[in-house]
């Protein structure tokens, strides 16, 4: 959770703790805990969905299929692919080495690079299709029930929009990882760092899933 | 140790480090306590300014004073700078923030800097809400409803949405902070039925605020994106549905009405086993009744919409989940009772403002049991009786314990005694002023008078002058307490260890205690509450 470099000694906990274990306890309780309450956030919107999923079964199956399913599909496996990445970069700055720890982080962080990517050419596809109900743009749905279609697109925008942004954070934290595994000044504050990193990632990896299931494969 | 070093750990957190910066990078909790109280005593004042304006308004039966308009952002005022910056953060953030870690004896929170910025979130947001409200009038009350928040109301509303959004974060990272401190930190034999009821009330509130407020967060940005993006995921003309925007409000909105309240019960029940020199009565169904209303609150959301056409089925099961949580709320007020029972009483300051939270609390919860039975709130929904009913609760009950809890543990968080005499007027202004402002509204509401209305017939105009006149003195038991608890800092007299002889690690200290709270780590071998120990010897 703190992410300045200890000042006093190599390996000596924060002032308000006793000894690094309970740290790094308190540490990894504080992250689940932050989790749980993604978790929530998630979930609120999830249940709005599945609300309105059961309200119109037959259009949201139809709009669906207007999504590109290989695309997510690849996406998918990037994801899962880039958090054993992260798992792998877990073990290796436990194991005290510097140089494969930043390697794992490198090929984690472009994994995630190139989905965000991936995602942004599904969202300009859809724009092009005029699939994309924001900011007044056109709407031109081509099946029945534009108006609920629109509903079910509302919902594709917010959860993978607030996953990109998740993402997006993700990226931003593991970069600093980076920088502290280049400087290796206290590889025990590292570690907990950096296992923390790697709890959100897989959160985020999931959530994915969560994403994938409900937009993509629910199709008519 | 040197010599040196040794003094300067004994020092109070307060003895050095008075430039600015020493305020506003510190991480000590005790500090980021006093920061929290600054801020929400100016939001009490600016969100009480627009209470005084609107009861002056009511007096006459015409709209005389304010415009319509402004009547309407009047009490969006109100419910707004209240309900989020006064009453969420209230207790756990100023005296939970000072006393968790004194009271599990710990040093300091398990994470101070999200401490110190999850204050700033909150005083940030807080300000630029204000602002927004302030400066282009959002009129939609504090629960920003739909679709007249999504397609009618001023523009101002993603503003105050935004603001409201951000200040959900430091309520996140208070509950994070507080559950991993009461988890890993508790000092040697402090075991979970040996902690202080504050630390179990504050635990609960923790995790209302860390399962519900994200719900709340996820329902904010909704409603930001379909005013600002045209997302309309609550848009009737797209197949939404305006009424689950109020599931989802309330999946947070009434969970939160117990982040207002269990903290308060908490505090009260702190203050009267030590002044009635008993053990607190029953303290295993205390602490779980604590757990009980947390966890039914999570189930009641509903009964907030028995006429907005919900399911009656629906209705019917959340009445009935409303009734459970009057159980625990019950067994609470029983067992305070009890407490007090063949107690030696001592009618101090602090012990009139829990008496007085027992009373007020009782009569709001009973209310609450009216409000949740389908058929009576057909009747007396959206008027004055459900405004009396949460006020009771929030201010008699919350408003109240936090007074009480303030003077009770100001010597510990001072080195100062305030002057006991003016805490007792401050005191009985506050019960008699609140009893006469609310009281009225019971009467009126049940007659038919509806909420956030400007203007009325002329047969309520005797409650309503008696409620203005009952907020006038309330006025005095709110401003009072401010002028002399601040005369206190420089005059009032140095405050011992232990001015109460009460029990609890937080006074084994000195008051003001020293930068990490304990001169040697704290073990703990007894019960709570052991006042037959203290007394005897
Ligand atoms: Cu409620």
């Amino acid at each position: 959770m703190t992410t300045t470099p200890s000042t006093t000694s190599k390996a000596a906990p924060d002032e308000q703790f006793d000894d690094l274990t309970q740290q790094r306890q308190a540490d990894l309780m504080g992250m689940w805990i932050f989790l749980a309450t993604e978790l929530m956030l998630f979930g609120g919107i999830f249940t709005a969905f599945t609300v309105y999923r059961f309200a119109y079964p037959e259009v949201f199956a139809e709009a669906a299929t207007h999504l590109d399913l290989k695309l997510g599909t690849f996406n998918t496996a990037l994801l899962v692919t880039s958090s054993l990445f992260m798992a792998l970069a877990e073990r290796a700055v436990n194991a005290g080495q510097r140089r494969k720890t930043l390697a794992f982080l490198f090929v984690t962080i472009g994994i995630g690079v190139v989905f965000l990517g991936i995602k942004g050419y599904e969202w300009h596809h859809e724009y092009t299709e005029k699939l994309m109900p924001i900011l007044g743009l056109a709407f031109e749905y081509p099946g029945a029930h534009p108006d609920r279609a629109e509903m079910f697109f509302n919902f594709y925008y917010v959860l993978t929009g607030l996953h990109a942004v998740h993402m997006s954070l993700g990226l931003v934290t593991l970069s600093v990882m980076v920088v502290f595994t280049w400087r290796w000044r206290d590889p025990s504050r590292l570690g907990r760092q950096i296992q923390i990193n790697g709890l959100y990632w897989a959160f985020v990896d999931v959530v994915w899933v969560f994403i994938f299931t409900t937009q993509y494969l629910l199709r008519a | 140790m040197s010599e040196a070093a040794a003094n300067q750990a004994s020092e109070s957190y307060l003895s050095r480090g008075w430039r600015l910066r020493d305020w506003l990078f510190t991480t000590d909790h005790k500090r980021v306590a006093w920061l929290y109280t600054v801020s929400i005593t100016a939001f009490f004042f600016l969100g009480g300014l627009a209470a005084l304006v609107i009861r002056l308004e009511l007096i006459t039966p015409e709209g005389d004073v304010v415009s319509a308009d402004a009547y309407n952002q009047l009490f969006t005022i109100h419910g707004v700078v209240m309900v989020w910056f006064f009453l969420i953060p209230s207790i756990p953030n100023t005296l939970g923030n000072f006393l968790l870690p004194l009271m599990v004896g710990a040093k300091d929170l398990a994470f101070p800097k999200l401490n110190i910025i999850s204050w700033y979130i909150y005083t940030i947001g807080g300000v630029f809400t204000i602002a927004a409200v302030i400066t282009s009038g959002v009129d939609t009350g504090w629960t920003f409803y739909t679709p007249y928040s999504t397609q009618y109301a001023d523009r101002a509303v993603v503003a105050a949405l935004t603001g409201v959004f951000v200040v959900g974060f430091s309520s996140i990272l208070t509950g994070i902070n507080f559950i991993v401190t009461t988890h890993k930190m508790r000092a040697p034999g402090l075991t979970w039925f040996r902690l202080p009821l504050f630390v179990w009330a504050n635990y609960a509130t923790s995790l209302v605020m860390v399962l519900a407020t994200p719900v709340l967060s996820a329902t904010l940005i909704l409603l930001i994106l379909e005013r600002m993006l045209g997302i309309g995921i609550f848009d009737p003309a797209l197949g939404g549905d305006p009424i689950l925007f109020q599931h989802l409000f309330w999946f947070y909105s009434h969970p939160a009405v117990y982040i207002m309240i269990l903290p308060g019960m908490g505090v009260v029940s702190e203050l009267i086993t030590c002044f009635s020199r008993k053990t607190v009565f029953g303290y295993h169904g205390m602490a779980i009744s604590i757990l009980a209303i947390t966890v039914f609150g999570f189930l009641v959301w509903g009964h907030h919409m028995f006429v907005s056409g919900q399911s009656l089925y629906a209705g019917l099961m959340f009445s009935f989940f409303t009734f459970l949580v009057a159980l625990p709320s019950a067994i609470k007020t029983f067992n305070w009772t009890a407490t007090l029972y063949k107690g030696k009483l001592i009618f101090s300051a602090v012990m009139i403002y829990a008496l007085s939270f027992v009373g007020l609390f009782t009569i709001g919860g009973f209310t609450g049991i009216f409000l949740a039975s389908l058929a009576v709130d057909v009747h007396v929904h959206d008027t004055y009786f459900v405004v009396a009913h949460f006020h009771y609760i929030m201010v008699g009950g919350m408003v109240t314990a936090y007074l009480g809890g303030l003077h009770f543990w100001w010597p510990k968080m001072t080195g100062r005694m305030y002057p006991e005499i003016w805490a007792k007027v401050a005191a009985l202004a506050l019960f008699i002023g609140f009893n006469l402002t609310f009281f009225p509204q019971y009467l009126m509401g049940y007659a038919g008078m509806p909420r956030r209305y400007q203007t009325y017939p002329e047969d309520f105009q005797i409650l309503h002058v008696m409620s203005s006149l009952g907020a006038g003195v309330l006025a005095i038991g709110y401003l009072l307490p401010l002028v002399y608890l601040l005369w206190s800092l420089r005059w009032g007299k140095r405050a011992p260890p232990n001015p109460w002889r009460a029990a609890g690690l937080e006074w084994r200290t000195d008051s003001p205690p020293p930068k990490h709270n304990f001169l040697e780590p704290q073990t703990v071998t007894g019960p709570p509450y052991d006042y037959d120990t203290i007394d005897n010897k």
